[in-house]
């Protein structure tokens, strides 16, 4: 599934200008713990926190992930924003919970992450 | 290491949580363009960013540095202060000393150096209390 569809799926708007929509989605995750993330990150993951400070980015773009969402409405720092604009990263904002979320990736058949 | 093929080497200073990632991002495109597999860049990746943000939360400032041989990635941390009283303890999942406002930001699951040691393929790791601590990991280059 692209970055694209899943926003349509989630109700979910992009708020990083330029984003490359068009990314094929390898697996779905959520955590808020950085070092558990890299731990566990995978490329082409879509990324579920309620972080929102710059080192969400640099985290995301060191795996090569397909997008990073913010739940509940959390707003990007403009710190973060201009990062993921620069490094081409999605981030997508929606008002669901990660769990929402969670649910509805796994029930549109997106993968959880193989070690 | 004799016959490096590149040497590269970043200040790391504490408290820099704006930049944190920035030297780990810069080694990672200088071994993507040295060519190095896939596999090998993302552990190195996990690894540099995890001592990186382990200097800027829990040291008093330090040097990143990659030096890369046709075998092998190495990658060295090093840094003046405060040193850690029990490695084992440290290197322990889930032991963190990490502050409030480093874990507001998502840090302190104590999962860093465990994290390092996992990507690493050999992991060295000396300190001294008052003195610094100095972290060693070497990656085989995969061919
Ligand atoms: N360079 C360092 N100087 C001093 N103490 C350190 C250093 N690196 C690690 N430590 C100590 O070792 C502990 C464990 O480090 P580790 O990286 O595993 O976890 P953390 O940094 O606390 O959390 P996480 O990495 O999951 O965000 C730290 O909490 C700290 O007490
Ligand atoms: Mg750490």
């Amino acid at each position: 599934m692209k970055v694209s569809e899943l926003m349509t799926l989630l109700d979910a708007k992009c708020v990083t200008e330029g984003a490359n929509l068009d990314a094929e989605i390898s697996c779905g995750y959520s955590c808020d713990l950085l070092s558990w993330v890299l731990a566990h990150g995978k490329q082409g993951m879509a990324w579920c926190t309620v972080q929102t400070h710059v080192n969400v980015i640099a985290v995301s773009v060191l795996m090569e992930m397909a997008c990073v969402i913010l739940v509940e409405g959390v707003e990007a720092e403009e710190a973060s924003l201009n990062k993921a604009i620069e490094e081409g990263m999605p981030v997508l904002s929606t008002t669901k919970t990660a769990y929402e979320v969670c649910g509805i990736m796994n029930k549109a058949g997106i993968a959880v992450p193989v070690e | 290491m004799a016959n490096n093929l590149f040497v590269d080497s970043y200040d790391v200073a504490s408290g820099a949580f704006q930049t944190a990632g920035d030297a780990s991002a810069s080694i990672k495109r200088k071994l993507k363009q040295l060519g190095i597999d896939a596999v090998t860049l993302r552990r190195v990746a996990v690894a540099s960013y995890e001592a990186e943000l382990n200097l800027i939360i829990h040291s008093n400032g330090g040097n990143l540095i990659m030096e890369m041989s046709p075998e092998e990635v190495l990658l060295i941390s090093k840094d003046v202060g405060p040193g850690i009283p029990d490695i084992s303890k440290a290197l322990e999942e889930g032991y963190s000393t990490a502050s409030e406002e480093a874990r507001d930001l998502g840090f302190g699951a104590g999962m860093g150096l465990p994290n390092m040691k996992r990507n690493a393929d050999t992991f060295d790791i000396e300190s001294q209390v008052g003195e610094g601590t100095t972290i060693k990991m070497g990656f085989t280059i995969k061919r």
